[in-house]
């Protein structure tokens, strides 16, 4: 932390960036925002823990509005985001400095949601909660994020400065597709029952679209009167399901995994299993790739070869 | 409300036969915004048009939707009339309830429901069509023909000789195609050589032709009258202004192994080589493969004898960009290698042959100077059979679909020449039919089964196999109805052709479709048979189809005769329905650029008001004189900002809901 905030210092006041894009402590007991910080002044409530799990990297599109440059604290998976919007044209790469930090994983809000916590914190594999009930502990590692369970590793996709060179071999995690391969197990009605039960839960808060570094349009089709799709949206019964497949769709191809969706959704609704089927059938289609790997080239979608695979030949979705 | 008028057709019974016609205009009628709709016989008839036009008057119509056949037969007759009328031709909807519903349904209700369905699809788009301007284009006078073979020469020298450039690209070390390795040609006998000769010659000499041989075609951007074209010549580590075609280096070449293709495999060549005595041009060749002194660095013998000093060791691949305003494929056909028909042994007999091989050992040049020898031994053979329509009219998954329709007339011609040459031969052909549809053609079969005593036996061949060091042809003889066996020295299998297998990539750099056996296919199969469906793409020869040398030659004269007329144009109506992307919601993401086939997509740092705020920021920017209206930006455009005139999303979706409804 201390090195972090001693970097960040010395790029402010040696006039390399303009601003800090960070997090601070949040509203409540363990949660933390993004936030931009002026001057070394300011840079004194950065903060930057297992707490910090909102994604960075959206944030630098209207950064980017402004003159100068700005410096950024990126986790790896955020960087893959970042990168994306770099190939993108949304970020323009010279406008950015990257601090990138090692990550350890992120707890999950939902472990001391609805539990009246008054303060939270780590205490050696412990999650310690002060709550308006008494002291409690959560074994930590049942408190992560699913995205860290299934964590890609610690490598960053793009940076300025490796706070911790040493850290980017951290290896992956898991099987993150595992979950997808059961859904597809599955079969046609009970798909449909999941997903029908589960988008049910939708309140149409557009949090998911609000915190994902792919859903960047400048106005999004499910408020321009452009294609009359807002009304149409609202006109079926199927709306929730209609607003989350049509959203899957337009992030395809751009979505790095992030898991940000999941991770703001306060109705749980597991948006990821959504987008890592999208990846899984890119993967199985077109051979592997990972969006934000690089901040160039073409995604599989808007890339064509004579070999690509025909219309009819990938398995039923 | 735009007033509307719709207008059903019978296409005499082709529609009207399955359509219920009158229901279709009557179901129009109850349509917000149709003031007028009727049915006719034959709404492209004068009197058709004139229905459409005297409505226009009479309504005042802002919009007209013509239920008939594809809007590819007859948009534009519809178009035009309503523009005779006043009204913007792009104001004109077809509703394609020909090819898409009366033609493929039996079942009356249905088709009218669905004739029904999408002439109230016409309806919405048409509501939401503006009137639109086409622009021009310029045409650049020159046309590229893609493969030197008979085809690709013939309508080279058709367009050279009406005036124009046309340059030739030729994969090989030199033109000629097939039809230089082949001896004697049906159904006259004249000697191949002798007469494609002359056109090989002509077409160097001539100075509106240029010739890149050795080169393939690598990018094609542009559109009909102006593409542009990247040509890869590769290198030939010989210089070919410098090389006189001497052979000294052939002869003296150490390394010998290489086969040589000319002869089907049948002897070797030189790794520095000269294809055959009169190739065009008359360069050398180094086959990189087997030059030793580009492979170990040791050896540099034809540098040594070279007394033109044309060898160049470092020579490199050139590319070269050229403009032209149509594009011939000319890329013709290779026999296939009847690996999979194990049943006849090619590849495990010598002495099993196909008919081009055998075109190799009949011809003087060839590599017994003309003698018929067995490939195993050099033996002069006695017994030939021949066995055709190997690969071709198949029904199972090694076979081909087609008739390769030149296999008939070329057995009987070997048969005929082997029997002329040497009558101690005795000549056996198995056939499942003998196929002679051409002028001369069934007389020159019948001297061969007559005249000159050719064996021919309806049945197939089931089995060859060895029997002490002997070739054993087992067949069936239908019209006998019995098995057959006899000796053979020599079998000859006339296998299937099929199209040459870079085709395909060249077809999707030209954006030209196939067929499934990767033909080429035409515009329409009876009027239109050497256009390809994509404009200023044009066909000639095998590409499109399995022809003979007569066949092919009209067939490139008739490809000449689109490409002189497109050329001679001073230019060209443009599409009207571009793309164009609505910038204050674009983010300059570049996905559509990325998507552009036609490359007409840049992007440009614009200022702009958005909501009472100057801001400048890159936004995509299409050329409208390159765009095609493909499309595929429209689609690709993850913030659905890039919009078709004339296909507009809106317009697209207001099908959809009315398909929907
Ligand atoms: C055994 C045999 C005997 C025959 N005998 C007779 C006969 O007696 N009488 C008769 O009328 N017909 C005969 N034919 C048919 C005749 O050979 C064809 O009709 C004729 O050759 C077709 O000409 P083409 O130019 O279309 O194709 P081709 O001769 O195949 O020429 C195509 C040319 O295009 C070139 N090419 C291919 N792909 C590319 C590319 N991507 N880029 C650049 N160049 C390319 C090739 O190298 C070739 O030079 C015979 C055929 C066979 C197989
Ligand atoms: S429609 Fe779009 S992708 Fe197609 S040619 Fe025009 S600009 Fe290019
Ligand atoms: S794809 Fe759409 S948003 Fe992106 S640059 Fe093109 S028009 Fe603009």
């Amino acid at each position: 932390m201390q090195r972090i905030k001693e970097t960040l210092t010395h790029w402010l006041q040696s006039g390399q960036v303009d601003r800090v894009l960070g997090w601070k402590e949040g509203d409540m007991p363990g949660l933390r925002e993004p936030a931009f910080f002026e001057n070394a002044e300011e840079l004194k409530s950065l903060c930057y823990d297992a707490f910090c799990g909102p994604n960075l990297s959206k944030f630098l599109i209207a950064a980017g509005e402004k003159d100068g440059v700005t410096a950024v604290v990126l986790k790896p998976c955020d960087s893959y985001s970042l990168n994306e919007l770099i190939r993108e044209n949304r970020v323009q790469r010279d406008r950015v400095k990257i601090l990138a930090v090692p990550c350890e994983g992120n707890i999950d809000p939902r472990v001391f949601e609805n539990r009246g916590v008054l303060s939270v914190s780590i205490e050696g594999d412990q999650l310690h909660l002060t709550t308006l009930y008494g002291e409690e502990n959560e074994p930590l590692a049942r408190c992560f994020l699913e995205r860290c369970t299934v964590c890609r590793g610690g490598r960053h996709a793009v940076y300025d400065e490796l706070l911790c060179p040493e850290a980017e071999e951290t290896p992956q995690k898991g099987d993150r597709f595992e979950a997808v391969r059961e859904l597809e197990e599955k079969s046609e009605e009970e798909r449909y029952a999941f997903w029908q039960e589960t988008f049910s839960r939708c309140i149409r808060c557009n949090a998911c679209r609000n915190a994902c570094p792919a859903c960047n349009c400048r106005e999004c089709v499910f408020d321009g009167a452009a294609l009359d799709s807002r009304q149409k949206a609202a006109a079926v019964p199927f709306e929730e399901s209609l607003f989350h497949i049509v959203r899957a769709y337009h992030v395809t191809g751009r979505c790095t995994d992030c898991g940000e969706c999941s991770r703001v959704c306060p109705s749980h609704i597991p948006l990821h299993l959504l987008n890592r089927k999208m990846i899984l059938d890119i993967n199985t289609l077109y051979g592997p790739y990972q969006a934000g790997d690089s901040d160039k080239g073409r995604s599989p979608l808007t890339d064509y070869t004579p070999d690509d695979c025909e219309p009819n030949q990938g398995k039923g979705a | 409300m735009p007033k509307i008028g719709v207008f059903v057709c019978h296409c005499g019974s082709n529609i009207a036969g399955t359509v219920d016609v009158e229901k279709v205009a009557a179901a129009a009628r109850t349509i917000p915004g149709v003031v007028v709709a009727c049915d006719y016989r034959y709404m492209c008839s004068e009197a058709g048009q004139e229905t459409i036009t005297k409505a226009i008057r009479e309504y005042g119509l802002d919009g007209v939707v013509v239920c008939s056949c594809s809007p590819r037969m007859h948009e534009a007759t519809f178009r035009r009339a309503a523009e005779r009328e006043g009204l913007n031709p792009y104001m004109v909807e077809i509703a394609n309830i020909r090819e898409q519903c009366s033609w493929i349904h039996k079942n009356r209700e249905e088709a009218t429901e669905k004739a029904i369905v999408l002439m109230r699809a016409a309806v919405a788009k048409v509501k939401r069509d503006t009137p639109l301007t086409a622009g021009r284009s310029g045409v650049t006078r020159r046309a590229l023909v893609i493969g030197g073979g008979i085809a690709g020469l013939s309508t080279a020298l058709d367009v050279a000789n009406a005036g124009y450039e046309v340059d030739i690209v030729e994969k090989e070390p030199t033109i000629g195609g097939k039809m230089a390795q082949l001896d004697k040609t049906f159904p006259t006998l004249d000697c191949s050589a002798c007469i494609l000769t002359p056109k090989m010659v002509e077409a160097a000499q001539n100075e509106n032709i240029n010739l890149y041989t050795y080169s393939e075609v690598e990018k094609v951007s542009g559109y009909v009258g102006n593409f542009t074209v990247t040509i890869r010549k590769k290198a030939r580590f010989v210089r070919e202004d410098r090389c006189t075609g001497c052979g000294a280096c052939m002869e003296k070449c150490p390394s010998r192994k290489a086969k040589n293709e000319f002869n089907c495999g049948l002897n070797t060549r030189s790794a520095i080589y000269i294809p055959f005595a009169q190739a065009i041009p008359n360069v050398a060749v180094i086959d990189a493969q087997h030059c030793l002194k580009l492979q170990t660095g040791k050896c540099g013998v034809c540098e040594k004898v070279c007394a033109a000093g044309a060898i160049d060791y470092t020579q490199q691949d050139e590319l070269i960009q050229r403009e032209y305003g149509a594009i011939v494929a000319a890329t013709g056909f290779q026999p296939i290698r009847p690996y999979q028909f194990g049943e006849y042994g090619y590849g495990r007999y010598p002495d099993v042959i196909t008919s081009l091989e055998l075109e190799r050992l009949m011809n003087a040049a060839g590599p017994t100077d003309g003698e018929l020898r067995c490939p195993s031994d050099g033996r002069k053979p006695k017994n030939i059979v021949f066995i055709q329509c190997v690969g071709s009219r198949g029904q199972t998954c090694r076979d081909k679909s087609y008739c390769s329709k030149i296999c008939c007339m070329y057995t009987a011609k070997h048969a005929m020449l082997i029997r002329d040459h040497w009558p101690d031969m005795d000549v056996h052909v198995f056939y499942i039919d003998v196929r002679t549809p051409g002028k001369n053609f069934d007389e020159f079969y019948r001297r061969a089964a007559e005249e000159y005593q050719v064996d021919y036996r309806k049945g197939q061949v089931g089995k060859i196999y060895e029997e002490d060091g002997h070739l054993m042809v087992q067949g069936s003889d239908l019209l006998e109805d019995r098995q057959v066996l006899m000796p053979a020295d020599l079998v000859v299998l006339a296998v299937a052709v099929e199209p040459s297998p870079d085709a395909r990539k060249l077809a999707t750099m030209l954006t030209a479709s196939m067929d499934n056996n990767d033909f080429f296919t035409e515009a329409h199969p009876k009027l239109r048979p050497v256009e390809s469906p994509t404009a200023g793409i044009f066909l000639s020869g095998m590409c499109q189809g399995p022809k003979d040398i007569p066949e092919t030659v009209s067939q490139a004269g008739a490809a000449a005769a689109k490409v002189i007329g497109l050329l001679s144009k001073k230019e060209l109506t443009a599409n009207p329905c571009t793309a164009h992307p609505e910038e204050v919601r674009c983010n300059g993401c570049g996905e559509c650029e990325k998507v552009c086939p036609y490359g007409a997509i840049s992007y440009e740092e614009k200022e702009l008001r958005v909501m009472g705020r100057r801001e400048k920021r890159r936004v995509a920017v299409v050329n409208t004189a390159l765009c095609q209206g493909c499309g595929a930006c429209t689609v690709a455009c993850p913030s659905g900002v890039m919009d078709l005139q004339g296909f507009s999303n809106r317009q697209i979706l207001a099908e959809v809901d009315a398909i929907c409804r």
